[in-house]
């Protein structure tokens, strides 16, 4: 059956089965592949993607249900061909991460959280990833460069209005 | 000596390179590479602990559009041959699919082919095999035992390695002694658990003759081992190194799901890709880790000074002989951890049950061993009414006595254990901590202080690969670098294996930066595939800063020295006299008497007759280098060099527990780390926090159960507990640095840091603080709910005294 995505901004008419997930469509339908497959029971985050702007799993959810949602990737996030945003500049900058395969999520998750609260205290940052698993780094340095592009984004704010300014 | 202003780019904290294609999503993972046509394969697997395979039907999995085919043991094994194994276990054979009999519920019996994966998963639900239940065996005790039922018949018994060595005059220092304790550990089944699953692609050109892989691997002789096992020259398999792959340590070796999907393309002539899913990977992915029982005695005297020490380590490594065994052999190089113990008998026993295959987890053994001698030294300092640091401080190597040979024939190389003790306690205040942990239990909680010191050893040559089969004579582990600078200037690099995440490419980078003086930034660095490429042994054993480290300044420094006898050539003055700063060589005299590295170039690529005679053209250097210090194989008494590195890890612990719910809080977790010069400062604190991380969940969350009918119970996510950000409290490291007199710079190894000690740590500071109500907790993990159970019943017993 078709269905209309609006993905990045960008509208997509893409024939699925029924059954197909969100996350399978995105990778192999339209060749999104930065939204990975984990433990596809919803329990890694691996797959999370922005669903009008919160953080959802997109192993969870299938394709047909997506329908109508403004839907945002980690495809969506860098401001130019070659560029980051603050807040993956500030994963760079920590080292957020070491295989890489957790950390669109991980920037996803952070995204939503800094899209709602400019200044989120150490506790709100670990709730916000707390449904993110990272087996690599024990979570410290992604929690700083979380904190780190939090604080750099009010600096960079700081002369207007501050609060929900896309990165 | 330290290294601070020593180095330009070395241990400066530059940015880690990978990191930008991560951050966008646009690592290149395996299960991203898509070849055209690509079929997906799906498994069907045993639901038994152990059975004889009857008959499988497989036409109505056949008879569904897409299904093109389904693979059994037997086609499989008469066209292959068997999985390598560390060990001389002949009649153990391991194949990538039951053949006749399965051995462990979850092992794999037949793989179905079809055009996607959903399909194919499908089918295999279609797949009839009819079982016949066999007799298993669980326990590795039970399994060692004479009489236990066999998991391969053939064997005649379930040991697959049963040695004991003694190094010292273990019983004369035991008689000598006035003071014994022997105590009982167990290290339970975890493992390291990537968020990626495994997964690899193979595609065979029937008329170049030529296996593409694509596979998500950190395991040494990868390519070598996927030839022998399809039968195919190694020329003919192409393995391509530049896939990012999404965690490992130490558990993606996939081989076997190389052979099938390797087989599977070549009898089909399409390629063929299998990514596990969660389940698949849990149970069948061959990744678990040791499941040890250590039986430790130690003999002392009245100040704690421990003389000699007798452990025995069980391990339960499932139905096939992997490299697993040799887990029990790494330890043998750090027996003793960073204690001065003089004597020690060892006995290292694998036996082989109906669970899933271990295989090799970070630090490859190495932790468990550590557990068991640390939570021995608490117990030691309980028996003697000691202070359990004052007691570790007492029995420590000191600064002064390295290079240190201990008994079983490892020599330390360098360290400051005192030292980096001392600056955790300025960091953390051991007073102030336990006056903490006291006002705490003056509270109502149980609190409780944990302490664990040991060691990391790193960049090793597989010495227990001799020491365990004497038929294996390895002793050469070497990795290599190649560096071109070509003909305007652009300098390229290349290395030789996957990565995980440990920044390879920002470690040669740096490594060749610092020797040319150059911004490393400006340095390609590149995975040509196997074919292209010089020996490497991948990222195993903490090896990489060390060997591939290493070879990137030998080649860097080859490179640097043609330049500069390009440069006397030309400039007509002896060798001796050039310098070289910022990739310019000079006369040393006469400064403005210089050649650029534009010109040093353009005379390497294009004016021969301007070239020293003799010398080779273009500016192209190989460098291979062995593990330092060499290689030797065992002695007869079985001592030998293991590792040429040793880095030292001190962890201070304080941990509250919920006397009601036995729900364990690390309230603070201070980490001393010592592995010589750090090349990239994030990247050393990033894995020395995962370490941690990995280490507390193998505490207190993380275990493959099974139940009684032999089926495994932690199939996902929902029941193997992973810890998220809220169980991993803040870590503070504090830093020290002796750099080891054996590489380049003075780096060790810190790949497995904070792992080795997290356990031990975790596990003694939860034992500190239910040791006032009269009992121990001598088994990982500690689960909430039978620490919760052991803590109500001894409050009852409290109570009814």
């Amino acid at each position: 059956m078709k269905v209309e995505l609006d993905i990045n901004r960008e509208n997509h008419t893409v024939d699925v089965e029924p059954r197909l997930s969100l996350l399978d469509c995105l990778r192999d339908k339209l060749l999104l592949t930065g939204a990975h497959a984990g433990c596809e029971h919803g329990v890694c985050g691996a797959c999370t993607v922005l669903i009008d702007g919160a953080a959802v799993r997109s192993c969870l959810m299938f394709a047909v249900q997506a329908d109508g949602y403004a839907i945002t990737t980690i495809e969506g996030l860098s401001p130019g061909l070659g560029e980051l945003s603050p807040l993956q500049d500030a994963f760079c900058e920590t080292h957020g991460m070491q295989c890489g395969y957790c950390t669109p999520a991980m920037v996803l998750a952070a995204h939503a959280l800094l899209s709602k609260n400019a200044e989120p205290t150490r506790e709100e940052i670990v709730d916000a990833i707390s449904g993110n698993i990272c087996r690599c780094t024990g979570y410290a340095q992604i929690v700083e460069a979380i904190a780190l592009a939090a604080e750099r984004m009010r600096g960079a704010n700081r002369p207007q209005d501050g609060l929900g300014a896309e990165p | 000596m330290t290294a601070s202003g020593k180095f330009r780019f070395i241990s400066s904290d530059r940015r880690v390179r990978e990191d930008r294609r991560f951050v966008v999503g646009k690592g290149r993972f395996v299960a991203d590479i898509v070849p055209q046509g690509v079929n997906h394969v799906a498994l069907v697997t045993c639901p038994h602990p152990a059975a004889r395979i009857v008959s499988i039907d497989k036409s109505a999995a056949l008879a569904m559009p897409g299904v093109i085919y389904v693979l059994d043991g037997a086609e499989l094994s008469g066209a292959t041959n068997a999985l390598a194994t560390g060990l001389d276990t002949p009649n153990v054979p391991r194949w990538p699919l039951a053949v006749k009999v399965a051995r462990y519920a979850g092992e794999w019996v037949a793989a179905v082919v079809a055009d996607s994966r959903a399909l194919a998963e499908d089918a295999a639900e279609a797949v009839v095999v009819e079982y016949e239940p066999l007799p298993f065996v669980l326990d590795g005790e039970e399994a060692y035992k004479p009489g236990a039922t066999l998991v391969h018949e053939a064997h005649g018994s379930n040991v697959l390695l049963d040695r004991t060595f003694a190094w010292g005059e273990v019983e004369q220092d035991f008689a000598a002694s006035p003071h014994k304790l022997r105590h009982t550990v167990k290290w339970g089944r975890s493992a390291t658990v990537p968020v990626e699953t495994f997964g690899v692609t193979a595609s065979w050109d029937p008329w170049r003759e030529m296996l593409d892989v694509w596979a998500s691997i950190q395991v040494p002789k990868y390519p070598d081992q996927t030839a022998m096992a399809l039968r195919l020259p190694m020329s003919s398999v192409r393995v391509h190194f530049d896939v990012d792959v999404g965690g490992s340590y130490g558990v993606k070796r996939g081989i076997k799901h190389t052979v099938v999907v390797g087989y599977l393309s070549k009898r089909l002539g399409v390629p063929v890709r299998l990514i596990e899913d969660r389940m698949e990977n849990m149970r069948g992915g061959d990744m678990h880790g040791p499941e040890r029982n250590f039986d430790v005695e130690v003999a002392f005297d009245d100040q704690g000074i421990i003389r000699s020490m007798k452990m025995r380590a069980l391990d339960n490594v499932g139905a096939y002989a992997g490299r697993s065994p040799f887990q029990l052999g790494k330890p043998v190089g750090a027996i003793v951890g960073p204690y001065k113990i003089k004597s020690v008998q060892y006995q290292a026993i694998a036996v082989v049950t109906n669970k899933t295959v271990q295989e090799a987890v970070r630090a490859f053994g190495q932790s468990p061993t550590n557990y068991a001698i640390e939570r021995t030294l608490d117990e030691v300092a309980n028996r003697l009414g000691l202070d359990r640091l004052e007691m570790r401080r007492r029995n420590l190597i000191r600064r002064e006595e390295f290079p240190y040979l201990i008994p079983s024939g490892s020599t330390y190389d360098s360290g400051d254990y005192h030292a980096v003790i001392d600056k955790v306690l300025a960091q953390a205040g051991y007073d102030d901590l336990i006056a903490e942990r006291d006002r705490l239990r003056a509270a109502g909680t149980l609190a409780g202080i944990g302490i664990a010191a040991c060691l990391e050893p790193s960049g090793g040559n597989s010495s227990f690969e001799p020491l365990l089969n004497p038929k294996v004579g390895t002793t050469t582990w070497m990795d290599s670098c190649r560096i071109s600078i070509d003909l305007v200037g652009s300098i390229t690099a290349t290395m030789h294996t996957t990565s995980a995440g440990q920044g390879h490419e920002t470690l040669v980078g740096t490594v060749i930066g610092e020797v040319l003086e150059v911004d490393p930034e400006k340095v390609r660095v590149v995975r040509p595939d196997s074919l292209n490429s010089l020996p490497s042994n991948t990222p195993v054993g903490s090896r990489m800063a060390i060997m591939l480290g290493g070879a990137a300044f030998h080649a860097a420094t080859q490179l640097k020295d043609k330049l500069v006898a390009i440069a006397a050539h030309d400039l007509g003055v002896p060798v001796e006299r050039i310098g070289y700063k910022d990739g310019t060589a000079f006369v040393t005299a006469a400064p403005d008497s210089k050649r650029s590295w534009a010109e040093l170039v353009t005379i390497a690529h294009r004016y021969i007759h301007r070239m020293p005679p003799g010398m080779e053209p273009g500016l192209a250097v190989s460098h291979i280098m062995p593990v330092p210090g060499g290689g030797g194989l065992p002695d007869a008494g079985g001592r030998v060099q293991m590792y040429p590195c040793y880095s030292f890890e001190f962890h201070l612990v304080l941990v509250t527990i919920d006397p009601d719910l036995g729900k364990p809080e690390i309230k603070r977790y201070v980490l001393g780390h010592d592995c010589g010069t750090v090349i990239n400062p994030k990247i050393v604190r990033g894995m020395t926090m995962g370490g941690v991380a990995h280490g507390i969940g193998a505490a207190l969350y993380e275990e493959f159960a099974y139940n009684a009918e032999g089926l495994l119970m932690a199939q996902s996510f929902m029941d193997y507990l992973l810890p998220s950000a809220h169980e991993v409290p803040p870590v503070e490291i504090v830093h020290h640095e002796t750099p080891s007199p054996l590489t380049v710079f003075g780096q060790k190894g810190s790949g497995e840091s904070g792992y080795l000690g997290a356990p031990a740590a975790v596990a003694s500071a939860v034992n500190d603080a239910v040791r006032p109500l009269g009992i121990a907790v001598n088994s990982l993990p500690i689960k909430v709910a039978r620490l919760g159970d052991m803590i109500a019943a001894a409050r009852d017993n409290t109570k009814g005294n």
